[in-house]
């Protein structure tokens, strides 16, 4: 193409800045300044994809950006259409709100001396994501993979605390386990196409089932690379590492590793699924199936398993395990509107749980650092604006009507109609991790706002709220509101980006 | 096993990437892990310098002027070889300062061991 559109330099210059922020981060000293920086660049990617999102959608198109000197079978290239210009969209508003209302853990929580090197893996993570959004090669998602690993893996060690080492050992030994079966599939992978650009592969694996050439051999490189996946995106029952991180982490990263990092995984799995192995292979090779059965495990033992938690952060962190059950059951069901109903998820997700956390940190920190549901008795009185975004995402989480969380639950009910044989287990399943949730859900909501009976009546120390996390709240809300009622955008956005990445 | 003989490259790299995978996943020992780490990378790079080498054929370096493709290999593979040795090393580096941390802060490198002196400081 002769002409190159000002619109199309965006997935680039989008990943390019958010490393770019990362390098210049160490000359700053202060935390703040860091954090400026961050939020700048975060604001500055949110309205360019946001301006992408409406250009491709406008368009109805997808277009690939040149990286380097050498065309399409050689070089290397970033893609983007209406789902992945989505993603970017969501992963950067989330990643806004998130720090804006979660900076003050930040400050409170890391030593001031290494407050700058957060934002630095803050910025490295961000660039890791949208880079593996747009990537359309396979061996560049690995490599962003290992950069996404070792950046959350720091941010939840920021803390310094034993605890959050020990929890940060045990997640960088399951996502090196993952991204080790990764890369191993991609080599073979490679060593039997012979090209590492998602479609070019597409054409080969398609052209190798038919002629039946390497069946065996393409069965296992599709189990290493979605168990892999799957590891790297805590599926059950590969969801052990993240209670312990995420309980002792500061509760920013928290938010960010379940809302977005998990996410950005499966975003590249759905993309494994449409760019690399088609439809088609996916249902011969039988992969839907195994993801659907874990996924349709995980929502169950997710909300059992969190059910059983005393603690808010890793209680959160198991429902973060049944979430993404619901979103690898979408994607099992193996239809178009399994998928719709999967990415919309993603989206209800991301911005519930984020919320989650940093409410509940919030929380944590009113009721003197003691993360136990006994004694944030009264939280939600004592911060009401906490509380009430807590409440909101516990709604959202159980699936109450106007949340964001209803429509997705309500979209995968329905995709199970088209999925003949799958349905009565999607419908019950969904029925009993839905109770599940509330059962868990409601008695912590209600638990935060009923009094301490032994406390003294007197009034409490008023609780400095900064600014900053009130608006965070708020916008938090909104957001969620605003998907569960003008839901249908999004859904048109996704069901057209998910025609145009087949 | 006569497809064995003859991928002997490939069939070690890949038992060798068995070895590392559980070694990182069993092993007690953090250093031990991570050297099953290694072991798990370094098995990968065997497997694509064996694919990306083609019994009698060169380097892709023009010195003698033939630029028939048939007498160079694929440089790719070898270009994904250094990519992953970069990144493994990283990785092993922040592991490494990792262990680091936790033997100082429990004075062992048993994974048992700082899970129990762990969960004993969480229950205090």
């Amino acid at each position: 193409m002769a002409h190159v559109n000002f619109v199309h330099n965006i997935p680039f210059f989008s990943i390019f800045l958010a490393m770019f922020c990362g390098i210049i981060t160490p000359l700053v000293k202060n935390g703040r300044t860091a954090r400026k920086i961050h939020g700048t660049m975060v604001f500055i990617i949110m309205i360019l994809s946001a301006i992408l999102l409406l250009n491709v959608s406008e368009n109805r198109e997808t277009f690939t950006f040149m990286m380097g000197h050498f065309p399409a079978p050689w070089g290397n290239e970033l893609r983007a259409g209406p789902l992945e210009a989505l993603m970017a969209l969501t992963f950067s508003a989330v990643m806004f709100l998130t720090v804006m209302g979660g900076s003050e853990f930040i400050y409170k929580e890391v030593v001031p001396e290494k407050q700058n090197l957060y934002f630095i893996m803050l910025n490295a993570l961000f660039g890791a994501m949208l880079a593996l959004v747009y990537t359309n090669d396979i061996f560049t998602a690995y490599v962003f993979i290992e950069i996404n690993t070792i950046a959350s893996c720091a941010l939840i060690m920021a803390k310094g605390t034993a605890q959050a080492m020990v929890g940060t050992t045990h997640y960088l030994v399951i996502s090196l386990l993952g991204s080790g079966l990764f890369l191993l599939g991609v080599c073979i992978l490679y060593s039997i196409t012979g090209h590492l650009l998602m479609p070019q592969m597409k054409e080969a694996v398609v052209q190798l089932m038919a002629t039946g050439d390497y069946h065996f051999p393409l069965l296992v490189v599709t189990g290493f690379m979605f168990i892999g996946i799957a590891i790297k995106s805590a599926l059950f029952p590969f969801h052990s590492m993240l209670p312990g991180a995420y309980g002792a982490a500061v509760p920013t990263s928290s938010a960010i590793l379940s809302g977005l990092v998990l996410k950005s995984y499966i975003i590249l799995g759905i993309k494994l699924v449409y760019g690399v192995f088609s439809v088609d292979v996916m249902h011969q090779l039988k992969i839907v199936d195994v993801l659907f059965v874990f996924g349709l495990a995980g929502m169950v033992m997710g909300s059992l398993y969190a059910m059983r938690e005393t603690r808010m952060k890793r209680m959160l962190a198991y429902s973060s395990v049944a979430q993404i059950g619901y979103i690898y059951m979408g994607i099992g069901l193996g239809t178009r509107i399994g998928m719709t109903a999967a990415c919309f998820h993603i989206l209800a997700h991301a911005i519930t749980k984020t919320m989650l956390f940093v409410c509940c940190g919030q929380m944590v920190e009113d009721s003197g650092n003691k993360e136990q549901i006994f004694y944030l008795k009264g939280a939600g009185l004592r911060n009401p604006l906490a509380g009430i975004g807590f409440t909101a995402g516990a709604l959202s989480m159980v699936g109450v009507p106007l949340t964001a969380g209803f429509i997705s639950k309500l979209y995968f009910a329905s995709a199970s109609v088209y999925a003949p044989g799958k349905m009565a287990a999607v419908l019950v399943v969904l029925a009993i991790s839905m109770i599940l949730n509330a059962l868990y859900f409601l008695p912590s909501t209600i638990a935060i706002w009923t009094p301490k009976k032994t406390e003294v009546q007197e009034k409490p120390a008023p609780i400095s709220v900064s600014p900053a996390f009130g608006i965070a709240v708020v916008l938090f809300i909104v957001a969620n509101i605003t998907l569960g009622i003008w839901y249908r955008p999004f859904i048109h956005i996704i069901e057209m980006g998910i025609s145009l990445l087949q | 096993m006569n497809h064995l003989a003859t991928n002997f490259y490939e069939a070690a790299s890949v038992i060798l990437f068995g070895i590392g995978f559980m070694n990182l996943l069993l092993q007690n020992n953090l250093i031990k892990k991570f050297i099953g780490l290694n072991i798990m990378d370094t098995a990968v790079y065997l497997f694509l310098a064996a694919k990306g080498y083609i019994f009698g054929r060169v380097a892709p370096i023009l010195t003698n002027g033939v630029v028939d493709a048939d007498y160079y290999i694929n440089p790719v593979p070898a270009g994904l070889v250094l990519t992953g040795i970069v990144v493994s090393v990283s990785v092993t580096a922040f592991s490494l300062a990792l262990v680091q941390r936790l033997y100082k802060h429990y004075g062992t490198l048993n994974m048992d061991e700082i899970m129990k002196l762990s969960r004993e400081e969480e229950g205090e």
